[in-house]
C-alpha cells in the first residue's frame, strides 16, 4: 500500500526512535530517585525536607517529560505548552498562598475564644 | 505531491487535511500536549487546596498522614514507573514497527495499571475499614464542634495513633491499645482487648518512655479513671473547652519523623483532619480516575495492536495514548511525596 507512496521526508521513520539503553537509563535513575525521596523523610531537615521532597519530584518528571514523553526531541513548542502548564499553576498556587496569609489569623482564632481575645 | 493528492494516492491512515503523515503525527501531539497542560491545571486546583491546607494546618497533615502506608505509595510509584517504561518501550516497538514486542509491551503497561489500581483499592479498603471515608462520612468530621461519629472517631484515632507511634497496624482499635498497655509494666489490666475497646483513649508514647492518656471526656471516659494506673493520666473536661491545655501530656519529640498523636492536636485542629482525608481523596481519587481512563484507552490500543493496525507509517494512537499514560505517572510523581511522605 504505502510503497507507492513517496517517502520524501520521512526516509528515517515519524518521529524520534528512543534508544532501549536510554529508556533503561531513565528508568534505573527514576528508581534511584525513588528510593532517595524515601529515605531522606528519615533524615529529619527541617524545613528542607519538603524541598528536597520537591526537587527529587521534578527531578523525576523531568527525566519522564524529557526521554519518555520524547520532549527533549520533539518539536519545542511541545515542551512550551508544558513549561507554560506548569507555569500558570504556579502562579495560580503561589497568588492564593499569599493571599491566604493575609487573613488566615483573622479565621484562626476560635469562636469560642474571640470574645475574650478581642474583648467583646 | 500535494498537486496530485487524490485518493488513491496516498497512505490509509493519512487523513485528506494533512499534507504528510509527519505533518498529521506533529499535529495530532501538539493537540494532545495542549489537552495535558488543560489534565495539569485541573489536578493545579486540588493541588492549590492541598498547598493552602497544608500551609496553615501543618499539624493536622502530620497527623492525618499517619493514616497512609509510604511502602504501599512507594510499591505505587515503582510499579507507575515501570508500566511508563514499557509504554515508551512500546511506542518504540511501534515505531520499528515490531508489531509482537508492541502488544507485549502494551499488556505489561495494562498489567502496570492493574497492579497500581489494586494496591490502591487495598488502600483504600484500609481506610474505610478504619471509618476514613472521604466528606461527611469521615470518623473525624465534626459537627457544631463535637464528633458527628464518636463510635468511629475513637476506632480512627486508635488506628492512626498506631501507626504514628510506630505500633502494629491494629486490626481493631481495641487490639491496638491492648497491645500498647501491654509494653508497658503494670498494665495487665488493660491487656484485654475487650477492656481496652471500652477505655475511649487516645495516647502518646513520650521520649522517656512514659505513657501520657488523655480521655476525652465527649467520647465517654471509663467510669473509674484510677483503672490506668499511671501517674500521667490527664482527663479532659470538653473537646472544645477553652480551658483546656494539654498539660500533663508530651509531645513525641519531633527528631526524624515529626509524629503526632491525637493528643498533640490543639481542640480546634482535632475537628479539621477529616478535611486531610477529603483531600487525600479527592487528589488520589481523581488521579485513579485518570489511572482508569488510561488503562481503556490502552486496552483499546491492545485490540488495534493486535489486528496489526500500527506500524512504522502510522503509529500516533500509541504515541499520544503513551503521552497521556506518562502524564498520569507525572502526577503521581507529585502525588507521592506529597501525601505520603509528609515529613
Amino acid at each position: 500500500m504505502s510503497h507507492a507512496h513517496t517517502h520524501d521526508d520521512h526516509d528515517h521513520g515519524i518521529g524520534h526512535i528512543t534508544p532501549v539503553s536510554l529508556l533503561l537509563g531513565v528508568f534505573a535513575l527514576l528508581m534511584v530517585f525513588t528510593v532517595l525521596t524515601v529515605a531522606v523523610t528519615y533524615v529529619d531537615l527541617g524545613p528542607a525536607n519538603i524541598w528536597i521532597a520537591l526537587g527529587v519530584a521534578v527531578a523525576k518528571a523531568g527525566l519522564v517529560a524529557l526521554y519518555f514523553m520524547h520532549l527533549r526531541y520533539d518539536s519545542p513548542f511541545n515542551g512550551l505548552i508544558l513549561v507554560s502548564a506548569f507555569l500558570f499553576l504556579a502562579i495560580f498556587i503561589g497568588i492564593s498562598l499569599m493571599d491566604t496569609g493575609e487573613y488566615q489569623q483573622n479565621i484562626h482564632t476560635p469562636a469560642t475564644v474571640r470574645p475574650a481575645a478581642v474583648g467583646g | 505531491m500535494s498537486s496530485e493528492h487524490g485518493h488513491d494516492n496516498h497512505p490509509p491512515h493519512l487523513a485528506h487535511h494533512f499534507e504528510t503523515p509527519k505533518q498529521q503525527f506533529e499535529s495530532g501531539k501538539l493537540g494532545m500536549w495542549v489537552f495535558l497542560a488543560t489534565e495539569i491545571l485541573m489536578f493545579g486546583g486540588l493541588f492549590c487546596a492541598y498547598s493552602i491546607y497544608r500551609g496553615n494546618h501543618q499539624d493536622v497533615f502530620l497527623y492525618g498522614y499517619g493514616a497512609l502506608n509510604k511502602y504501599w505509595g512507594a510499591t505505587n510509584t515503582v510499579v507507575l514507573l515501570a508500566s511508563s517504561l514499557t509504554m515508551a518501550w512500546g511506542v518504540r516497538a511501534a515505531q520499528k514497527g515490531q508489531q509482537k514486542l508492541l502488544l507485549a509491551m502494551l499488556i505489561a503497561t495494562f498489567m502496570g495499571g492493574v497492579g497500581f489500581m489494586c494496591i490502591k483499592t487495598i488502600e483504600y479498603k484500609a481506610k474505610w475499614d478504619h471509618g476514613l471515608f472521604p466528606g461527611t462520612m469521615n470518623a473525624f468530621y465534626y459537627k457544631n464542634g463535637a464528633p458527628a461519629y464518636p463510635d468511629k472517631i475513637e476506632h480512627a484515632i486508635a488506628y492512626i495513633d498506631a501507626h504514628n507511634t510506630g505500633g502494629h497496624a491494629p486490626a481493631h482499635g481495641g487490639e491496638h491499645l491492648a497491645d500498647a498497655h501491654a509494653e508497658a509494666p503494670a498494665h495487665d489490666e488493660h491487656a484485654a482487648p475487650e477492656a481496652a475497646s471500652e477505655a475511649s483513649e487516645a495516647h502518646a508514647e513520650t521520649a522517656e518512655g512514659h505513657t501520657a492518656v488523655i480521655i476525652p471526656a465527649a467520647f465517654g471516659a471509663p467510669a473509674d479513671v484510677s483503672l490506668i494506673p499511671h501517674p500521667a493520666v490527664t482527663t479532659e473536661t470538653g473537646l472544645l473547652d477553652t480551658a483546656i491545655d494539654n498539660a500533663g501530656v508530651t509531645v513525641l519529640p519531633h527528631a526524624g519523623h515529626t509524629q503526632r498523636v491525637w493528643a498533640s492536636l490543639s481542640p480546634e485542629e482535632q475537628g479539621k483532619v477529616h478535611i486531610f482525608f477529603a483531600i487525600y481523596f479527592l487528589m488520589t481519587g481523581l488521579h485513579g480516575l485518570h489511572v482508569l481512563i488510561g488503562m481503556a484507552v490502552i486496552l483499546w490500543l491492545i485490540i488495534k495492536a493486535a489486528k496489526g493496525t500500527f506500524g512504522k507509517e502510522y503509529f500516533t494512537p500509541v504515541d499520544i495514548g503513551g503521552l497521556y499514560w506518562h502524564l498520569v505517572d507525572l502526577i503521581w510523581i507529585f502525588l507521592f511525596p506529597l501525601l505520603y511522605l509528609i515529613h
